[in-house]
């Protein structure tokens, strides 16, 4: 049970309170409702490029990392195709620092020529260390491409192509940030060595007098059903074959998703896995295989995907795959081969928790989803699930008109 | 309204009393150090069995990684699947790793499986067979996966720049290849588990919320077994560095980023020299603000991140820094690396940069301390390289005294090219 309080400041900002006493430490955690999925299709990447931006100092604060370090503090950001998140840990004691840098970026940047300059190539680079240089390095930029045709899932957090971030001008950044950064739009989140009412005097201090902003309404066009196979071949410089498989799934508040998260993990979570053990060490089609979805918020995908073993071809390992999904749709699985999968997902949250930043980051992203509570009732919709329900989800899911297939072939 | 432009007060972290939980040790029947940190709020244990069984003890290059690997691949009673799934039934991990001097077996569980879980730890580490079919595979597989892996600049680099450190024949130098996998047999790995492991020495460690009766479930396992009976063997390896100091590895004529590493020798953590070293290696490039980040990443955007840090083994270190930075510019990134090492040895550091890097060292080492998992670790690395009790109280002194002066004179003592070996693999 994870105990937490939350208020709304009259801007708008939505404020989590988590107190544990048992460190000396604090985390301030910022999420910002704005992800790749926000981007205009002409301008993707810019979500993630910006926040590399937010690192380059404030409107009255020239760098936001000295002053943490300075107080004892570390910090990082991600963006994801959803969100944008900011958090740092320091010293209970010098809470205070963090609010002061938090609200200053808030409020407004310092949109130097320079750091947008500089920020650019770093992108570029992580770019190329991530997505170019990198056997495979393409896979999900061709797999998104192949299976999202509407909706902005179509193209990675780093961005459609590399000259999308090399075009970015500061005239985008400001206007990104006056429409996404703001109150209205953020949740803050601070736990550990702290009380309620400190935090409700900092925040009140600190971010009660930026203007709230307007609230961003999203409207994404939603993905029309797939009801056709979609495949692709691919010929790379790649020493080995490798087949990806996607098929759509569900909106993370759906209850299905939690049939589906169960679902990846009996066919590829773990060396006693479905596919794991008939694919990799009984047929020995593959060396390794995996399956995993992103758990985004809106419908997102579930992937099977595997290298082949050499001299294997192409159509007995995909035939292989559909065989074991084939046994998932016909048969129910065994109550022991639920429970197991349950029993993971229960400690995989208690080691989750043990860490005060992930409970932070947890009580922001169900914030952001609309019902904090959910962190204290994820494991029940779990158990919930039965072995009629993964029957079922597997028949929908793995309907064949619904999968995209890239054939990743080894070239030279 | 409040001044933005004013900073609030902090408290400097270097005025934080930094304590490590002590933690508790007691011995098995058969002299098995048992070595607990009993915290958390979560029902969840860690149990780390260590044994003097890393590479520096085999005798064939891999055969201590592959017998680590393989020692939940079957035993006389249950095949691999059986094992698995016992441990995964319980939501349980059970991770294996080989290390230079040592190969571990950690288990992450629920508390309340606790008991279920040992016996099956028991069965792998006394009766592990090693099926051929086993090893078949997941020789093929690891022989893919390295041909995927060669493919990558930067894991390249990672292992030439160890072989020009220590040379090919030492245990910190080797690396892997499709014969020394293909070289291997099963009985190699029969005869290392009966001698490193069923008859070898053992440490375990134990993290977490633990069962009252820990103790006993410890003994019960494990304290009959016949391990820790003998000394641990003394074997020593020369170390032969490389001649050569530059080397320019063509991998993928289609590259378009570099993988650099530059590195020294370094000596171990029982050098009076090594906290020190610590601190001016975060100045240098062991943190988001360091003089190699603000310059090569923040200033010229070479790079998505360059990073340095003491590389360590029980014996040795190595001062690395580690980029993958554009193919163009990796020349001129080699040259602001040796610029900035000229910059620590010729200037002294400013009292308020240097202060900022304690503070920061000890907020995140306060950070660090967070829950019973990172504790144990502390622990485990000071056991394990015979440091002594006292080792983390007189490295916070070092950190929260040092002074420009030391600092300077460490640079110039060690941040020296002509000392560092210079890779880059495009």
């Amino acid at each position: 049970m994870i105990h937490f309080e939350q208020f709304v400041l009259q801007n708008g900002l939505k404020v989590i309170v988590h107190e544990d006493h048992s460190t000396p430490m604090a985390v301030v955690d910022v999420m910002y409702d704005v992800g790749a999925r926000d981007e205009d299709p002409e301008k993707t990447g810019f979500a993630h490029l910006f926040e590399h931006l937010m690192f380059g100092g404030s409107v009255n604060i020239p760098s936001y990392d000295e002053p943490l370090q300075a107080a004892g503090g570390e910090n990082n950001a991600y963006t994801t195709n959803d969100l944008t998140n900011y958090y740092c840990q320091l010293p209970a004691e010098n809470i205070e620092t963090a609010f002061w840098l938090e609200s200053d970026r808030m409020l407004s940047l310092a949109f130097g020529e320079k750091s947008l300059e500089v920020q650019r190539k770093v992108v570029s680079e992580e770019f190329k260390e991530h997505y170019l240089n990198k056997p495979y390095g393409d896979v999900w930029h061709k797999m998104r491409t192949l299976a999202f045709k509407v909706h902005p899932y179509k193209w990675m957090t780093i961005g459609a192509e590399l000259s999308h971030i090399e075009h970015a001008t500061l005239h985008d950044v400001q206007q990104f940030f006056f429409k996404h950064y703001t109150p209205v739009n953020a949740i803050l989140v601070v736990a550990g060595h702290v009380t309620v009412e400190q935090v409700k005097q900092l925040a009140e201090k600190w971010f009660g007098d930026i203007p709230s902003g307007e609230k961003y309404i999203r409207t994404l066009p939603p993905e029309p059903l797939q009801r056709t196979a979609r495949q692709l071949e691919v010929h790379a410089k790649v020493p080995i074959d490798a087949i990806y498989k996607s098929w759509h799934i569900y909106p993370r508040l759906d209850q299905r998703y939690y049939i589906t998260d169960l679902l990846s993990e009996i066919l590829g979570g773990g060396a006693s896995s479905r596919l794991f053990q008939s694919l990799v060490k009984e047929k020995q089609l593959f060396s390794n295989i995996e399956c995993y979805h992103f758990g985004t918020i809106d419908a997102g995908l579930l992937t099977i995907d595997g290298k082949l073993v050499k001299g294997v071809s192409m159509q007995d390992a995909e035939a292989a795959i559909e065989a074991e999904l084939e046994k998932l749709k016909v048969s129910t699985i065994e109550e022991k081969e639920l429970q197991k999968v349950k029993n993971k997902t229960e400690s995989l949250i208690a080691f989750e928790d043990m860490s005060l930043m992930n409970r932070a980051n947890s009580l922001a992203f169900y914030t952001l989803l609309g019902d904090t509570s959910m962190i204290n009732n994820e494991l029940q919709r779990y158990n919930n699930v039965t072995p009629a329900d993964i029957k079922e989800d597997a028949v929908t899911i793995f309907d064949p008109g619904n999968s995209n297939t890239l054939y990743y072939y080894a070239g030279n | 309204m409040v001044n933005r432009k004013i900073a609030p007060v902090i408290k400097d972290a270097i005025d934080y009393t930094l304590e490590l939980k002590p933690c508790q040790k007691f011995l098995l029947d058969n002299n098995i150090p048992v070595y607990t940190i009993d915290a958390g709020a979560e029902d969840v244990i860690q149990v780390e069995l260590v044994f003097h069984a890393g590479s520096w003890y085999e005798t064939g290059n891999l055969l201590a990684a592959m017998t680590n690997h393989l020692l939940k691949n079957g035993t006389t009673a249950h095949s691999a699947f059986a094992i698995n799934e016992h441990f995964e039934y319980y939501g349980a991990y059970l991770n294996r790793n080989c290390y230079s001097e040592t190969a571990t077996i950690n288990l992450h569980s629920l508390t309340r499986h606790l008991k279920e879980l040992l016996p099956m730890i028991r069965e792998i580490i006394t009766t592990a067979t090693f099926p051929q079919e086993e090893l078949d595979i997941y020789r093929q597989n690891m022989k893919q996966r390295l041909e995927v892996n060669l493919k990558k600049c930067d894991f390249v680099a990672n292992r030439l720049i160890d072989e020009y450190l220590y040379g090919f024949d030492h245990p910190y130098g080797r690396y892997s290849s499709a014969e020394a996998y293909d070289a291997l047999h099963r009985d190699q790995l029969a005869g290392f588990f009966r001698d490193h492991y069923v008859n070898g020495q053992c440490l375990i460690f134990v993290a977490g919320r633990l069962p009252v009766d820990i103790a006993e479930l410890l003994n019960k396992n494990f304290g009959d077994l016949p391990l820790n009976q003998s000394a641990i063997a003394e074997i020593e390896h020369a170390i032969v560095p490389a001649v050569n100091h530059k080397y320019r590895i063509a991998n993928d004529s289609k590259a378009v980023q570099g993988a650099i590493r530059i590195a020294s020798d370094f000596p171990n953590r029982h050098h009076p020299d090594f906290t020190g070293a610590q601190v001016l290696n975060t100045i240098f490039g062991g943190y988001f603000g360091s003089r190699l980040m603000s310059n090569i990443r923040e200033d010229k955007g070479y790079t998505y991140g360059i990073h340095s840090y003491l590389q360590n083994h029980v014996q040795r270190s190595a001062w690395m820094i580690s980029t993958e930075a554009g193919a163009e510019v990796c020349e001129a990134t080699i040259t602001e690396v040796y610029r900035e090492m000229e910059r620590l040895r010729n200037e002294p550091v400013s009292e308020e940069e240097l202060l900022l890097v304690k503070n920061y060292l000890i907020g995140t080492l306060l950070g660090d301390l967070d829950g019973p998992f990172h504790i144990i670790g502390r622990w485990k690395s000071m056991i394990l390289n015979e440091l002594g009790d006292d080792y983390f109280d007189e490295s916070v002194a070092t950190i929260k005294s040092i002074t420009p002066g030391d600092i300077q004179s460490l640079a110039n003592k060690y941040l020296q090219p002509e000392k560092f070996y210079e890779l880059v693999v495009v």
